[in-house]
């Protein structure tokens, strides 16, 4: 038989039985709905973690610390410090060695410090960073009260909202206001002229005030990267940091191991950006030859992957419950039909229809059931997903949090869906295809 | 319609025909060594009370049903050697059937039930109208083309019926019983138009009956079955 004959008779034959049929189809849609609801929230979940993830320049980027560092990643187990003796400092010097390696678009210090703010005349304890202009990007200031720094150069203070909480618990009204920042520069000493039992170098530390302009405040904690020492709670541009020379934590120990020149500050450690993930490794590497420590998110990053992965697996397992209840319903269907059609086979093969043509005939209506299913279903995961965003929204709305879309149907889920709906109703029709087909003619004519 | 058929040539010949069902530890002998050859352009009535065999017959000729001994040669092809296709083929082709209870499609207007035999065929659609036309105004029911079976008479459904298996341009037309379902009077205007039809196409027919007056007044020859086996070869009238 042509096809569009099979179509029009196996068509036909659906209308037949409309009711019995769409509850079938509706079956289908059910499984599919809930398989592409699931799957889209897998997609959406995995969307959300590892856009946040590579926004934040978590994944394309290498932390380098002196080998010689007392803690943090990078510091190894007391075998490898012992090892590490020799090991380079982190000044300029290695700064501008690394930012000359390939694949790298930014090294920048970690620079973080003690001080204390005065804001309307009371004295506030806190650690300040400095942040890359790069940080704008990294998604941590979406939705944050203000704006982020007008320049690199720009003597201006971001807030993380607990701090801004202790300065003042309307935290909207601190932005524009004035605030001091108190805090210990870093001066170079000269060597003691003919003690030659005095090592060369040393600093003094002295205090400094500098006047900046709260511009914004925030609500996540952009400043809590690795191999730093703690959250910054005031956030400056890091080349303003840069130029306060604050003494770090790491200058006392510099001192103490007779590793540091009073004119060449170290740093605790450097973030270097790598142009993406798949640079990271190689560079890490390099970095370690330098003679440096150094530490990525590589690993973890794969380590999200394989749970998302698996995530999806148990997912569609899941989901694919309800699709194997709609492919029972399917077969059902079919096997009630051959029943009720059972004298009508036997007439279409008196007329001359062959086996393949009556199997062809019911493999058309389960697809038929399918695609319709499929589309239905597709549809109706999509609608799902979308109300369930809505809910998201509202709750983190009301949470005072920014909305985040935790569904998402990507194009390849719809062909998926409608696809997966189609061959399942196929393979259900498999069965009952081929007993229609097997139907001995003269029997289903006596059929009544 | 002219036939390519030159009348005297067989059209049918059953050589040692069985039918044997296996019932457990008992053998059914359905059609039991059944030999009759029916020439081209024949009326043949196939007699017999019920149970026997007559039917059984009737479906190893359609091509329906599968003979356990003997060959059904049919112009020329041996039934039993054919594929579960080429059987299909022959079906489509070759024999036109019809039934006691008419079967045909309920949800199927005269029409589309009359055009189902051309889609089987694969015949283009432009020309199907022409022909589903051409067969139901030969049986009298072109302006009912429109109706479902359900809002027809039993002669007009048989009718219909008789439109359907000829729409192929069949060589051969077998039926069982077309006026078991019917009262007499419709039942001998059924058997009119079969005669016309065998006449006007020269088309061969073989008929299972058991209404002798019938067969004796419109077949050209009787055939008798009892337990399976052929007890009167008849003559030609």
């Amino acid at each position: 038989m042509k096809s569009r004959d099979l179509s029009d008779l196996a068509f036909r034959n659906l209308r037949e039985a409309a009711l019995r049929n769409s509850l079938t189809t509706l079956g289908i849609a059910v499984g599919v709905a809930s398989l592409v609801a699931m799957l889209s929230l897998g997609v959406g979940l995995q969307e959300l973690a590892s856009k946040r993830l590579s926004r934040s320049g978590l994944f394309d980027s290498v932390f380098v610390t002196p080998k010689t560092n007392l803690r943090g990643p990078g510091g190894g187990p007391p075998a490898q410090r012992a090892a590490a003796s020799n090991a380079r400092p982190l000044d300029d010097a290695a700064r501008s060695e690394i930012s000359s390696l390939p694949n790298v678009v930014e090294v920048y210090p970690q620079l973080r410090f003690y001080s204390e703010v005065r804001y309307d005349g009371k004295p506030y304890a806190t650690v300040v960073a400095g942040l890359p202009e790069s940080s704008k990007a990294s998604g941590a200031f979406d939705g944050m009260q203000g704006k982020f720094f007008s320049s690199a150069n720009a003597n201006e203070a971001i807030l993380q909202i607990e701090f801004a909480k202790e300065l003042d618990p309307q935290t909207s009204s601190l932005i524009g206001k004035d605030l001091i920042l108190r805090y210990g520069e870093r001066q170079a000493l000269a060597a003691h002229p003919g003690d030659s039992a005095e090592p060369s170098g040393g600093f003094s530390v002295v205090l400094k005030e500098k006047h900046l302009s709260i511009i914004g405040v925030v609500e996540t904690e952009p400043a809590s990267g690795f191999g730093g020492f703690g959250s910054g709670r005031l956030l400056i541009p890091l080349p303003v940091a840069e130029t306060l020379r604050a003494a770090q934590v790491n200058d006392l120990r510099d001192v103490v191991r007779g590793s540091a020149s009073s004119d060449k500050p170290t740093y605790a450690s450097l973030t270097v950006r790598a142009k993406g993930p798949s640079y990271v490794e190689a560079l890490e590497t390099t970095i370690k030859n330098m003679g440096f420590g150094a530490f990525s998110l590589l690993d973890a990053s794969k380590g999200l992957r394989i749970f998302f992965i698996v995530f999806d697996l148990l997912l569609f397992i899941f989901s694919s419950l309800a699709l194997a209840v709609a492919t029972l319903g399917i077969i059902n269907t079919l096997v009630m039909a051959i029943l009720e059609r059972r004298r009508e086979i036997g007439i279409l093969k008196a007329l001359g229809a062959a086996d393949g043509d009556v199997k062809q005939l019911f493999f058309v209506e389960a697809g038929v059931m399918g695609l319709f299913g499929g589309f239905l279903g597709v549809g109706l995961g999509w609608l799902i997903g979308r109300a369930l965003n809505f809910g998201t929204a509202v709750y983190l709305h009301r949470q005072n949090l920014p909305s985040v879309d935790i569904f998402f149907v990507p194009w390849w889920l719809v062909l998926f869906g409608i696809g997966f709906a189609i061959l399942v109703s196929l393979a259900a029709g498999l069965y009952p295809a081929s007993r229609a087909a097997r139907l001995d003619p003269v029997q289903a004519l006596r059929y009544e | 319609m002219p036939t390519d058929q030159p009348n005297g040539q067989p059209a049918i010949h059953l050589d040692h025909v069985a039918r044997h069902y296996t019932l457990g530890e008992s053998t059914i002998r359905a059609v039991d060594d059944v030999s009759l050859t029916v020439p081209a352009g024949e009326f043949l009535a196939l007699l017999g009370s019920s149970g026997s065999g007559k039917s059984t017959l009737l479906n190893l000729i359609a091509g329906l049903d599968r003979p356990t001994g003997g060959a059904v040669i049919v112009n020329n092809q041996d039934l039993s050697k054919m594929s579960s296709l080429e059987l299909a083929r022959y079906r489509r082709q070759t024999v036109g059937m019809v039934f006691q209870s008419f079967n045909l499609l309920p949800r199927m207007t005269l029409e589309e039930n009359v055009e189902l035999p051309l889609r089987l065929a694969e015949v283009d659609r432009g020309d199907r109208a022409a022909r589903v036309h051409e067969a139901l105004e030969r049986v009298s029911l072109a302006k009912r083309a429109g109706h479902r079976p359900s809002e027809l008479s039993g002669g007009e459904q048989q009718r219909a019926a008789i439109a359907r298996a000829l729409v192929n341009r069949p060589k051969i037309l077998l039926a069982d019983e077309p006026t078991g379902n019917l009262d007499s009077a419709t039942g001998e205007s059924i058997l009119t138009l079969l005669r016309e039809i065998q006449k006007n196409l020269g088309m061969t027919i073989v008929m299972v009956t058991h209404e002798r007056p019938l067969a004796e007044r419109f077949a050209d020859r009787l055939a008798v079955m009892g337990d399976g086996k052929l007890l009167s070869n008849g003559a030609a009238r």
